[in-house]
C-alpha cells in the first residue's frame, strides 16, 4: 500500500515517458533502505561502530603515522578527496581516483575494479598497500595492541577476540556501514513532495531514464548496477588502465570500471576512475560524444543525442541527488 | 531423446547427438532464471537475454571456460558441455549474475 501511494505520488508530478524500454516508474525503488546489510559474524553494535570510527580517523594506522582512512575519504569532501587521483604514501599520486564511500555498504563489490568482495575484505587493503598507507599488518596490530584505550575498545566490541587484522577490518567496516546518503531533494520528490525539486530537475529525470540512457547502468536507489563498463574514458598518460580485466580475463572487461553511485554526486568530483572531469557538465558531454576512446566500448553505451536544454536539465537532476552532508563527530583518539 | 525438467527452465529441443538435451536459461532483471543446474556431458545450455541491455556470459572454471561475448535482448548463445565438472557462470558486465552448472556423466 505504501509502495502504491509512493508510485501515485510520484506519477502525479511526473510526465510519462514513451520510450519502449523505459520501465514504469516506481518511486519506492529509488528510496534507500534505512540500514545497510551487515554480514553474518559482524552485526553492527555501538561499540563496533565507535571503534571503527576511531580507527577510520586515526593516522597511526599508516606506516608514516600521518595518513588515516579519512585523509582520502574526507567527510568534508563527499568522503573523497577532491583530487583527480588519490595521493598516498610520500605524497605520491595514485593511478585512480578516490571513490566516495557514501553508500559503499550497498556495493556488492568494492574498488573500481571490484577486487574486494566486502567492506571487511577491503578495509585492510589500502592500509597495507605500500603506495597508500604503507603499513604492515604485524606492525599495525602491535601498535594498536600497545594502546590501552584501543585494547579496551576492542575487548568491548569483539569480546574474546584479539586485536587482529580481522577485528580491525570488521570494526572499520562497521563504521563505514553508517556512512549513508542523507535525504536529498530527489528523495523528497519521490516521497510525494512535488515542490522538492525544480522543473528542470524533473525534466532531467526523464532524460536520465530515457534518451540519456543513464539508467541502463546507474539504476536503483543507489544509482548503480554494481556492474562494470568501459565508457571510453581516456587515460591521460597514454597508458590504458585495464580495470576490471585484471580481475576477470574477459575481453569486454578491458578498460571497464565499476559503475559508481550518483548519490551526493555534486560533492564527489572530480569524476571517472581517473578524475579526468571536474564538472558534471563535462561528464554529460562525455556521454554525448559517446566516449573519447572508442576501443572496446561497453555495448550498453549507446550514442545519445541531447539538446543543450536536455543536457542542462540532466545536470540539474543529478544535483538533486545530493542531500545535506551527514554530520560527523571527529573523535578524540584512544591513548 | 531425453527431456530434462527443472524449475524455471524451458526445454527447447533435443537436437544434436543422441540423448543430448538443450536447456534454456534466461537472463532477466540482471538474474539468471536458475541459480543451479545439472546437465549431462554432451548437453547444451542456451543463454537467452531477456533484458533491455547487453549481457556477456562467461566462465573461467577449470572444468570448462568460455566467453559468449556480449549480445542484446532477444538473442541467445549456446554452450555445449564436453566433460564432467562444476562450471561457475557469470555475466562479466553484471557480476551479481551468477549460476553454477554441474556437468555429470
Amino acid at each position: 500500500m505504501r509502495a502504491l501511494s509512493l508510485l501515485v505520488a510520484a506519477l502525479w508530478s511526473l510526465p510519462a515517458l514513451a520510450a519502449a524500454d523505459v520501465k514504469p516508474l516506481v518511486a519506492s525503488d529509488y528510496l534507500r533502505p534505512a540500514q545497510a546489510p551487515a554480514p553474518a559474524g559482524n552485526a553492527a553494535t555501538p561499540a563496533r561502530v565507535e571503534l571503527g570510527r576511531d580507527l577510520f580517523f586515526d593516522p597511526r594506522l599508516s606506516g608514516s603515522g600521518w595518513i588515516s582512512c579519512a585523509t582520502c575519504h574526507n567527510p568534508a569532501l563527499g568522503w573523497s578527496d577532491g583530487l583527480a587521483t588519490g595521493m598516498g604514501h610520500g605524497m605520491k599520486h595514485l593511478p585512480r581516483a578516490t571513490p566516495t564511500i557514501v553508500n559503499a555498504a550497498f556495493n556488492t563489490l568494492q574498488m573500481w575494479d571490484g577486487r574486494k568482495k566486502s567492506l571487511e575484505d577491503q578495509a585492510l587493503g589500502p592500509i597495507t598497500t605500500e603506495a597508500e598507507m604503507a603499513q604492515t599488518l604485524p606492525a599495525l596490530v602491535a601498535k594498536l595492541d600497545a594502546i590501552p584505550g584501543y585494547r579496551r575498545m576492542f575487548a568491548q566490541a569483539y569480546p574474546g577476540e584479539p586485536v587482529s587484522g580481522d577485528t580491525i577490518a570488521k570494526a572499520i567496516a562497521s563504521y563505514e556501514r553508517t556512512i549513508l546518503s542523507t535525504e536529498s531533494p530527489f528523495d523528497r520528490w519521490m516521497r510525494g513532495d512535488a515542490m522538492a525539486v525544480s522543473d528542470a530537475a524533473k525534466r532531467g529525470f526523464d532524460v536520465f531514464r530515457g534518451p540519456g540512457n543513464c539508467e541502463t547502468c546507474h539504476s536503483g536507489f543507489n544509482f548503480t548496477d554494481n556492474g562494470f563498463h568501459n565508457i571510453g574514458v581516456k587515460d591521460p598518460d597514454g597508458k590504458p588502465d585495464l580495470g576490471r580485466y585484471q580481475e576477470r580475463k574477459v575481453a569486454l572487461m578491458k578498460g571497464a570500471f565499476k559503475t559508481p553511485t550518483l548519490r551526493d554526486v555534486a560533492l564527489t568530483g572530480p569524476y571517472m576512475h581517473n578524475g579526468c572531469y571536474k564538472t558534471l557538465e563535462e561528464v554529460v558531454d562525455h556521454y554525448e560524444r559517446g566516449g573519447v576512446v572508442k576501443d572496446n566500448l561497453s555495448p550498453n553505451m549507446k550514442p545519445i543525442h541531447l539538446t543543450a536544454a536536455e543536457r542542462s536539465d540532466l545536470v540539474e537532476f543529478l544535483k538533486s541527488l545530493t542531500g545535506e552532508p551527514m554530520q560527523v563527530s571527529i573523535p578524540q583518539l584512544p591513548q | 531423446m531425453r527431456f530434462a525438467i527443472a524449475a524455471g527452465l524451458l526445454i527447447v529441443t533435443t537436437a544434436g547427438p543422441a540423448c543430448a538435451a538443450e536447456i534454456e536459461v534466461t537472463q532477466h532483471g540482471n538474474q539468471f532464471s536458475a541459480k543451479e543446474l545439472t546437465v549431462k556431458v554432451g548437453d547444451s545450455v542456451s543463454f537467452r537475454n531477456d533484458d533491455p541491455h547487453f549481457h556477456n556470459i562467461f566462465s573461467l572454471s577449470d572444468a570448462q571456460s568460455f566467453d559468449l561475448g556480449s549480445y542484446p535482448k532477444g538473442e541467445s548463445r549456446k554452450v555445449t558441455f564436453a566433460k564432467e565438472g562444476e562450471v561457475d557462470v557469470e555475466c562479466a558486465i553484471h557480476p551479481n549474475m551468477k549460476m553454477t552448472i554441474k556437468v555429470a556423466k
